[in-house]
């Protein structure tokens, strides 16, 4: 026998534990079954694209940080680049190296928190704090070089704002050494847990057709199966020196491009990040990290798109020059944005409880989604 | 692989002069214009043709060009008459890795542009994005609704406040009996 069903509507958020920040859904349910869900976004928007336009060049990497704001070495990194493009600075060695190391670093650290609120928000509580305690140590070795935790302003245009301190490559070997045993106890922990794998596998599974069409890119992308990493496709700085593999999704516990598959592609890529710091961290040449610093930005009239893999997947910045020392518009292509597009497509035909679990595989911050 | 005078050259051999020019002097990004009315075929042309197979579309931005001629408002705001607004897309090819940039301007008293929601998705939000921060209508639009501003920034703004990425915008006075600039 058929239950009787109502249709109702139902407001989740703006100010819900599980919604990463202040999104608001309005989830349209048959039962417990969600027919549509319809995102509300713009609580944290900030105008960052107006703001961008009233500062010159330098002033705006500061204001970049806070897009993404638990990857903001990535987002100085993004934009350093696009202008140095813009300028055609060639920037030093020693540069590009602790750029790619702290890229990597930051990327483990964000991982670990997009892995441990995926896990919270589903009721596993525990590895929240492991993760934590951990992501600290990372923050710690950055915060030595530049003197803060989260909000950077590490990378600019041409250059670095300090050189690395002088226990730098022995923290961050340490921190290799250390990390790596504990990317099985996570394993053991999470991963392979029967409770986390039911709530996980089979859910929310997003074809690659589908993925590529909505624009879906980092692990979101990846975790459908197909090998797409910026690094090695679109090469920047100094990639394409350094060995390491890109995770994909494979279906192992369920179906391909499932939940558990976009959250293990995160895990396997921290073990990546890993290498590419083991490779980078023996060979820092000497060298001075602000020498190639403009005195005066002032670009020439022109058009760039540059885009950088962040944490969590493809961070673009289109910037217009109108050969004056304000940009005329900058334009940030936020990853975020764009994959919390595909949460609409995955949540239907899904239990209420399942979409807690969907947006925490899909990993947004809603800093760089208002922007 | 593709450079973009050779799909220059593919696009203008088939829609003629709906394919209006290359922009070869920008140092960096290389430009394709295109008319507004067309976007779409020309779009959908560029996505299902096996030697392009633009399978992705990365980036759309809306531009104020701000290059009409600037004039007094009877409140005496500098606002700007004429002149064009502009979308910029930023394609790219998952499987053959190829990149291009196409630009379409549209008159600003009128800025209207067909839209690629049916071609690729993800245009879907950027579209709205621009309609909310540039106010460019987009044709055929599902769901052309604000996104980052509020619902109701409309019913309680000035025409020259509508939409904050225009060169000529200026602050609201009050939003919902608040002072802005506070």
């Amino acid at each position: 026998m058929a239950l009787k069903t109502e249709h109702m509507v139902l407001n989740m958020g703006p100010q819900h534990p599980s919604t990463h920040g202040v999104l608001r859904l309005e989830l349209e349910i048959e039962g417990e079954l969600v027919n549509k869900v319809t995102p509300h976004l713009g609580y944290l928007h900030r105008c960052f694209e107006k703001h961008a336009e009233a500062m010159q060049y330098n002033q705006v990497v500061p204001y970049t940080d806070r897009l993404d704001y638990l990857a903001s070495i990535g987002n100085n990194f993004g934009y350093a680049l696009a202008v140095e493009k813009l300028m055609g600075i060639q920037v030093p060695e020693r540069v590009e190296y602790i750029r790619v190391i702290m890229a990597e670093l930051q990327r483990i650290a964000s991982h670990l928190v997009a892995i441990g609120s995926n896990g919270a928000d589903i009721g596993a509580l525990t590895p929240f704090l492991y993760l934590f305690r951990d992501r600290e140590h990372i923050l710690s070795i950055i915060e030595e070089t530049c003197g803060a935790r989260m909000l950077y302003n590490y990378i600019w245009i041409g250059g670095l704002s300090h050189d690395i301190h002088p226990d730098f490559v022995r923290k961050t070997k340490e921190f290799v050494n250390y990390f790596k045993p504990t990317i099985v106890e996570l394993d053991n922990l999470l991963s392979f847990n029967k409770i986390f794998i039911e709530r996980t596998a089979n859910i929310g599974i997003l074809p690659v057709d589908t993925a590529i069409n909505f624009g879906a890119s980092g692990p979101t992308l990846r975790g459908s199966g197909i090998k797409f990493d910026l690094r090695r496709d679109d090469p920047y700085s100094i990639y394409d020196r350094f060995d390491f593999e890109i995770p994909v999704g494979k279906g192992l516990m369920g179906t391909v491009g499932d939940c558990w598959d976009r959250y293990n592609v995160r895990i396997r890529e921290m073990e990546q990040s890993l290498r590419i710091i083991e490779q980078a961290v023996d060979n820092i040449p000497e060298g001075d990290v602000q020498s190639a610093i403009p005195k005066r930005i002032k670009p020439p009239k022109g058009t760039v798109y540059k885009r950088v893999e962040n944490p969590r997947g493809e961070l673009g910045y289109f910037i217009i020059s109108d050969g004056t020392v304000n940009p005329f518009r900058v334009k940030v292509r936020a990853p975020s944005f764009v994959n919390l597009e595909v949460l609409g497509e995955l949540c239907k035909g899904n239990l209420v409880a399942d979409i807690i679990a969907i947006l925490g595989s899909i990993d947004i911050v809603l800093g760089e989604v208002d922007r | 692989m593709k450079s973009a005078e050779e799909i220059f050259d593919i696009l203008k051999k088939k829609f003629g002069d709906a394919v209006l020019s290359l922009d070869k002097d920008t140092p960096v990004e290389q430009i394709i214009s295109i008319d507004p009315l067309k976007i779409n075929l020309i779009s959908k042309y560029l996505r299902e043709n096996p030697e392009l197979q633009f399978d992705s579309l990365m980036c759309l931005s809306g531009v104020d060009d701000a290059n009409g001629i600037k004039v007094k408002d009877a409140e005496g705001n500098e606002i700007i008459e004429g002149g064009t607004l502009s979308v910029y897309y930023n394609l790219h090819s998952v499987s053959l890795k190829h990149k291009i940039t196409l630009k379409v301007s549209t008159p600003r008293n009128d800025p209207q542009i067909e839209s690629l929601e049916k071609i690729w998705k993800s245009a879907n939000w950027h579209e709205r994005e621009a309609f909310d921060l540039i106010g460019i209508k987009f044709l055929n639009h599902p769901d052309l609704r604000r996104i980052l501003m509020p619902y109701d920034w409309d019913e309680f703004t000035e025409e020259i406040s509508r939409h904050p990425l225009r060169k000529d915008y200026k602050n609201p006075e009050f939003y919902q009996g608040m002072k802005v600039p506070y």
